[in-house]
């Protein structure tokens, strides 16, 4: 990303939601009479990290369903991450939306509050899609919102897709992407369905109830959705994410991918300092008792190593169009550069080699070839 | 002073071997019965899950016979592998008597008559054991008449018992006290003790397992060890109870250990013979039966910069393994390493699994081969035994390899399918004896190569089990041999070369392109696979890519998760070699090592 973030980003979970999506792992819980001590222990918890981070350019206000919480709400916690923090005069503020939570008055009582960008999580412009996946708006719904945002003047927002759901032809998804450009978004993310361990579709999946696409057909919706999009003028900057142009790369986002630090507030956040990574608990319950307590809401970290922190490297890089430094590579992995070359699967520009379109489709198993062999372990030997 | 008696068991393998030594133990009440592992001797998990017996371990037995004379009774234990047969002569040289174990139900096989031809060249009192008398199938009349007729040792003399039920051990101690004699020596000669077994204590250093035939040796002893002439302060000494027991000194006819500060590897030599530098004996005790490796492969570290810590886990796994022989190798492959000498396929097996699981090592090993004889046009004769150094085939006049005699044991029903497997093998100049009713014995003129590859394995599974094998090593025949290579992407994979009978090259090309296609994980691109003899190629396979494993999202600043996900790709990494662009696992090396006849 050109004009890559120098400040840091600041997230915020807001683990609320009305109803459960079957494909849905994130933290979240229906028990939204709990976000009164939720917002509470969140001023505790900015208390607690006020002082570490320097300034954010961006903001990201997650869930969960941000969207859950009123207006009200959401203006304490806009008041309070202001008293505590300091941000960026162009500081991307990005709220996570569900269509059937808001309407123009409410967006734009989001845009007082300096909310410039907004992620609806529409997922689908077919009922049938809809209904499947547990969501609880319509397509009309959605194109409500929609209109709403564009109504309260929001210039930049976003919209969440989902391919690769049973009974999905290329068609009917055809379909939803036309259904999301003729809003103008200029962003669009789309994810094909993935099976989180111990969510309801997994259960389904089990037990035979709904199965979805083949590696085949997997490959020929992600290289429909690539070749449509980037044919309208998107840029295929990430495995799932296409941008109306550079300006509008998801700038929160991209931190994660280019270990630029980041604070996550809230239960099940994920924070990274530069070095150390640490995440909070992923109950509501335990995350409001430690501060309560006056602790970190922490329930596990980690210090990277050399080796982690290339591995990481490697994996973020490679599925942004960005990708990874060439001369960061190890001799050993020359060859395998080459051969991915000649099946062009990556394309080399100046010192940076990035993927292509088919090569975004192998991007997993790439970082592990691409590193440095692990270094030799010192082993005490002994005899039995 | 206690009487001392020295015994080994010897026995084919499955007789019950381990099983016995498990009940003689326990009957010297060294342990609780409550703790009481089975195959206590067999202390390397490895052992255990095969049920065989690797090392050799020796304990000392305290036993009270029954007209009250303590003795202590010093069991080495022997493993039971045709591999394995040196391991057996330095134990038998260490002893005055053995028991011969037969099974009830199976009766002499062909490894108890190897096992009776080593003792008596050891001239060791045998005393026949016949074990698994419990079992329903036990057929004590018969096995006494092959006890008589197969081995010509009186039938009237056999021990009956049955280790698992626990009988007759006693029965077996007693003839122990009674028949063994006590071992002769004297304590006041210079000091000859023979080193028969020696392992490495990353504390203690080495530990050197040795028979004193005369002489004592004690603590604050300078002692030599004869071959080399490297002399050593002796720190402690003692037996063998399950754990090291140190002793003020041990002299002539004990069985214990020494641990003198030998630090280096290389200075211990299995049948080496050590004396005291301030009065040493003459003579050096007659060697040990010198066994020559007959199966090689070289052995590399997956990750090359592990080459070192390689090198020093072969020096010390050297220290209990005396048969393995090792020598630098590289390759372009797979970088540095080690050729390597083996008894046989088990013996490499069994290297390679110890290698990786008590010293961490992650390690890819190579075609087995035998030694080849090459007489070229100039008159003058090269042995190879690494395909890297196959000669130039217009050079070559003539080309030989290594030829078995085989012996097979086995019931009258499985001739036919014993005999195909053996023609199958280019097995010549077969006969047939009958030394039973019922039970036949084969013997076959076959190439050494064919036998290295799976042929016990086969032999056990066509046989159900019963069929039993021998082998030794005869002579060199003419035989034509070409140089197989395989090609991955167009590279050549030299470690997967192989000398071979020219008739066989085709068969074998196809397999390992087989094995290698199944093994190969799918790549982002197309592999070929080839096998070429010079430039011509016999043999070929693909493996198509994979052309999506991409997961959708990114879980927001949930890096970890993503990341534990690559750490254990990459953990799969470490056992995959790289050549050219293709990552092969170790798992195909060993798949294409395995040519077996069955697919």
């Amino acid at each position: 990303m050109r004009n890559r973030p120098k400040g840091c980003g600041l997230y915020v979970h807001v683990p609320f939601c009305r109803t459960r999506c079957i494909y849905c792992d994130f933290y979240s819980t229906t028990g939204i009479a709990l976000v009164g001590a939720w917002i509470e222990a969140l001023r505790q918890e900015m208390l607690l990290y006020e002082a570490d981070f320097g300034r954010f350019d961006s903001l990201y206000i997650g869930g969960g369903t941000p969207t859950v919480l009123g207006d009200g709400m959401v203006a304490r916690l806009m008041e309070a991450l202001h008293a505590r923090f300091r941000f960026a005069p162009d500081c991307e503020v990005t709220i996570e939306a569900n269509p059937d939570d808001v309407d123009q008055a409410r967006l734009e009582a989001m845009k007082g509050l300096g909310i410039n960008r907004v992620s609806f999580g529409v997922q689908s412009f077919d009922d049938r899609d809809l209904a499947f996946l547990g969501r609880r708006h319509t397509a009309g719904g959605a194109r409500k919102a929609l209109e709403a945002a564009i109504g309260a003047g929001f210039s930049n927002f976003g919209i969440d897709l989902m391919y690769g759901l049973p009974a999905q032809t290329c068609e009917r998804w055809l379909t939803t992407l036309e259904g999301a450009l003729f809003f103008r978004p200029t962003h669009l993310s789309c994810y094909q369905l993935t099976v989180e361990g111990r969510t309801p579709l997994s259960h389904m999946i089990g037990r035979n109830e709904a199965s979805l696409p083949g590696e085949e057909e997997g490959r020929a919706f992600f290289l429909l959705t690539s070749r449509f999009l980037e044919d309208r003028g998107f840029v295929h900057y990430e495995v799932s994410n296409f941008a109306a142009s550079r300006r509008f790369f998801c700038r929160h986002n991209g931190k994660y991918w280019s270990h630029v630090p980041y604070l996550g507030l809230g239960p099940a956040a994920h924070s990274f300092d530069g070095l150390q990574r640490w995440w909070n608990h992923r109950s509501l319950k335990r995350y409001v008792e430690a501060l309560a307590r006056g602790r970190k809401p922490v329930a596990g970290s980690e210090l990277l190593s050399e080796e982690q922190l290339e591995l990481e490297r490697l994996s973020l890089g490679l599925r942004t169009r960005r990708g990874i430094r060439l001369p960061d590579l190890p001799e050993t992995a020359l060859p395998l550069v080459h051969e991915l070359r000649k099946a062009r699967l990556v394309r080399v520009r100046g010192n940076r080699l990035s993927l292509s379109r088919r090569g975004y489709l192998v991007a997993d198993s790439l970082p592990v070839l691409l590193s440095r062999p692990s270094s030799p372990r010192t082993r005490a030997l002994s005899m039995p | 002073m206690k009487q001392i008696r020295n015994f080994s068991i010897i026995a084919h393998i499955d007789h019950g071997k381990s099983t016995l030594a498990d009940r003689l133990i326990q009957y010297a009440h060294l342990v609780d019965d409550r703790q009481f592992r089975d195959q206590i001797l067999d202390n390397m998990d490895i052992e255990r899950e095969r049920g065989i017996t690797i090392k050799s371990q020796t304990i000392c037995l305290p036993y009270t016979s029954r007209n009250g004379v303590d003795f202590e009774l010093n069991l080495i234990d022997t493993p039971g592998h045709v591999d394995f047969s040196y391991e057996v002569s330095r134990a038998l040289a260490s002893c005055e008597g053995v028991l011969l174990l037969v099974d009830a139900s199976q009766g002499v096989e062909a490894q108890t008559l190897a096992n009776l031809y080593a003792a008596m060249e050891h001239n060791l009192v045998i005393i026949p054991v016949i074990n698994k008398i419990d079992l329903p199938s036990a057929d004590i009349e018969r096995v006494k008449h092959e006890i008589e007729h197969d081995l010509g040792l009186d039938p009237e003399e056999a021990v009956l018992c049955s280790a698992k039920e626990g009988l007759g051990i006693e029965d077996i101690l007693e003839a122990i006290v009674a028949r063994i004699p006590a071992p002769s020596g004297s304590a006041e000669k210079p000091l000859s003790a023979l080193i028969f077994d020696a392992r490495y204590d990353s504390f203690r250093g080495t530990i050197v397992t040795c028979r004193i035939f005369d002489g004592t040796v004690a603590p604050a002893d300078t002692i030599r060890l004869m071959s080399t002439g490297a002399a050593y302060k002796v720190e402690e000494v003692g037996i063998f109870r399950l754990v090291r027991e140190p002793r003020k000194e041990l002299t002539a006819g004990m069985v214990g250990y020494l641990i003198s500060g030998i630090k280096t590897v290389s200075d211990t030599r299995i049948g080496d013979t050590v004396t005291l530098e301030a009065n040493p004996v003459e003579k050096p005790l007659p060697g040990f039966k010198e066994v020559k490796p007959v199966v090689f492969s070289s052995i590399y570290p997956v990750a090359s910069d592990d080459y070192q810590s390689l090198a020093e886990a072969l020096e010390k796994y050297k220290l209990n393994d005396a048969a393995l022989t090792f020598q630098k190798d590289s390759s372009a492959a797979l970088g540095q390493g080690f050729r390597c000498g083996f008894l046989g396929l088990l013996h490499l097996e069994i290297v390679q699994e110890r290698l990786e699981r008590e010293f961490d090592q992650s390690i890819v090993m190579t075609m087995p081969s035998v030694q080849y004889r090459f007489h070229l046009t100039d008159g003058s004769v090269v042995t190879v035994d690494n395909p890297q150094y196959y000669p130039d085939p217009v050079t070559v006049d003539k080309s030989e390899e290594p030829y078995i005699r085989a012996s097979i044991l086995i019931p009258e029903r499985y001739v036919g399918t014993v005999m195909k497997l053996c023609m199958e093998r280019r097995g010549v100049n077969s006969h047939l004896s009958y030394p039973t009713p019922g039970r036949v014995e084969i013997t076959f003129d076959m190439p050494l190569a064919e036998v290295v590859f799976d042929f016990y394995d086969r032999l056990k599974s066509i046989t159900q089990g019963y069929g039993s094998f021998d082998y030794e090593i005869t002579d060199y025949r003419e035989s034509q041999l070409v140089k197989l290579d395989i090609l991955v992407n167009g590279e050549k994979v030299d470690a997967l070369s192989v000398i071979t009978h020219r008739d066989r090259a085709r068969e074998r090309a196809v397999r390992i392109c087989d094995r290698l296609e199944d093994e190969i994980p799918r790549h982002q691109f197309k592999i070929a696979i080839q096998g070429a003899i010079g430039g011509k190629i016999i043999a070929r396979s693909t493996v198509s890519p994979f052309r999506k494993d991409v997961t959708a999202k990114c879980y927001g600043g949930d890096i970890t998760r993503k990341r534990k996900l690559l750490e254990k790709q990459k953990k799969g990494k470490k056992r995959m070699k790289q050549v050219g662009s293709v990552m092969i696992p170790q798992s195909a090396f060993m798949a294409a090592l395995r040519t077996s006849d069955e697919e």
